[in-house]
């Protein structure tokens, strides 16, 4: 399982990547792996809020439908409108192509909540 | 958590690489290569699929017939040996206890096949139907048979490499008892439950992975590969074929799931629901599955609600996904008679929002 260092996760398998004062968001190696073949892709709208812990989007395999939980609080930037139509991005390049939002946080100390590289793969090995 | 139930063929998923689900209480193997690859592999060429999970019984002695006919929505008398028929059962109020294949073995011996999580009360709600002076026994022997599921385009000439036999002679919804497949005896039916040609191969538990393995090593340069649950949960659905708990339950009839074919409400020996079924026929169901495209982006799936264009409540999804057949965003939907014609509009209640479809033929997919 792929996790690359220098993100950083939560609980519910999305990676952050600090990006300056901004916050790159998308979903784990791991997630994409357990949902299988992804087709379906919701995602807010740039401007849109979103809330930590709470669900700001869904993915959806062939069989199930999964929510997207908010790492953190923060407002919407940007949104990667490919994954309308290239959903499957998301199996294939979950760290790269396929991710979600950009968010400005409220509070960047948020960050320290999330777990480290290793801290994620010890959580995923015990899954 | 209570001990999941396995498979004879545990041990191939697990060596396999087999994604397992719980399902029903049973360690199932939902996808090898994934659902998609599956799907394909079954709609171009074949799959195989472990079921055993499916339950099993065998209804024996002089008034097995007689039985089977008060039990059975289907007309039994129509069977004989080496014949297969769709059956349900039904309450007295015409809901569905289940839906099985009853396949005659000889006079007064039938095989009967359940689904899984509704075997134990599928054998007693028989059992409680035979008569103090009847001469019939009812036996669950779910365990002491596998059930491998090889379907698709290919599937004939992969079984036909298997055994001296000519698979050719058995024709759709019959079967062959005591085939030779690769030196394992085994009752071989021409049915399924993906919308391919395909057979259904019923084998002794502990034969059961000398037939997969011989399967995969005849069939796997045919392009045959292993399919799970997920698969074959999209595949039946492209082709309509119900599932019990969605499509057909104890508060839905078969009428209403459009399963018609099977009741046989004039059949001359009384069977439980009979009347409540024949008086639905007579007026028409009130409700009724019908096929649903999506019109707006989004995907309908099981429990969402459906409205009509003007916000009344009409129904509910019971199966929906994107085909990987037709890579439409497709559903199965339980509604209201007067919203069931074709081209009528419906809205779906995709999360927070109201999404637009449009009620559309079925099945979605028929094999040319």
């Amino acid at each position: 399982m792929n996790v690359p260092e220098g993100l950083k996760y939560s609980e519910e398998h999305e990676w952050v990547k600090e990006e300056g004062d901004k916050l790159r968001i998308g979903i784990t190696d791991f997630a994409q792996s357990e949902l299988g073949d992804i087709v379906f892709v919701e995602l807010p709208e740039a401007g849109d809020e979103i809330e930590a812990d709470e669900p700001f989007g869904s993915v959806e395999s062939v069989k199930t439908v999964s929510e997207l939980y908010a790492p953190v609080n923060g407002k919407v930037v940007e949104v990667n409108e490919d994954l309308e139509d290239n959903p499957e991005y998301v199996n294939e390049s979950p760290y790269e192509k396929a991710w979600m939002i950009v968010v400005e946080p409220s509070n960047k100390d948020e960050l320290n909540e999330l777990m480290s590289a290793a801290a994620y793969k010890e959580m995923t090995d015990d899954e | 958590m209570s001990e999941l139930k396995e498979t004879p063929l545990f041990g191939q998923h697990q060596r396999d690489g087999a994604k397992m689900v719980d399902f029903g209480g049973w360690h199932m193997p939902v996808s090898y290569a994934g659902i998609k690859e599956e799907h394909r592999a079954v709609r171009e060429e074949a799959g195989l699929f472990d079921v055993s999970h499916m339950g099993e019984a065998i209804v024996e002695g002089k008034d097995a017939e007689a039985l089977l006919q008060r039990v059975m929505t289907n007309d039994i008398s129509k069977l004989a040996p080496e014949k297969a028929q769709y059956n349900l059962m039904c309450t007295e109020t015409g809901g569905t206890v289940d839906d099985l294949l009853v396949y005659q073995l000889a006079e007064n011996r039938y095989f009967l096949v359940l689904n899984a999580a509704n075997t134990d009360k599928d054998v007693a709600w028989i059992q409680r139907h035979i008569q103090s002076d009847e001469d019939v026994e009812v036996n669950d022997v779910s365990s002491s048979y596998a059930l491998i599921a090889l379907q698709g385009p290919k599937a004939e000439a992969i079984l036909n490499d298997l055994t001296s036999f000519d698979v050719r002679e058995i024709k759709f919804f019959r079967f062959k008892e005591n085939v030779d497949l690769a030196g394992v005896p085994a009752l071989v039916s021409r049915t399924g439950y993906t919308g391919e040609d395909g057979f259904e191969i019923y084998c002794p538990a502990e034969e059961a992975e000398a037939l997969w393995e011989a399967l995969l090593s005849y069939g796997e340069p045919l392009g045959l590969q292993r399919a799970g649950l997920g698969a074959r949960d999209t595949l039946r659905f492209e082709a309509r074929l119900p599932l019990y708990g969605q499509e057909i339950t104890a508060n839905i009839s078969p009428l209403e799931a459009g399963l018609g074919f099977a009741v046989k409400v004039k059949k001359e020996t009384p069977f439980t629901g009979q009347k409540a079924l024949a008086v639905e026929k007579e007026a028409g169901p009130a409700r009724r599955l019908v096929g649903i495209e999506m019109l707006d982006r989004g995907i309908p799936r099981y429990g969402y609600d459906v409205y009509d264009s003007e916000g009344n409540h009409v129904g509910t999804v019971t199966s929906g996904t994107q085909s990987p057949t037709l890579e439409k965003n497709l559903g199965l939907a339980l509604v209201d008679t007067s919203v069931a014609e074709k081209g009528t509009s419906l809205y779906v209640q995709v999360r927070k929002r109201r999404l637009e479809a449009v009620v559309t033929e079925t099945p979605f997919y028929k094999r040319s």
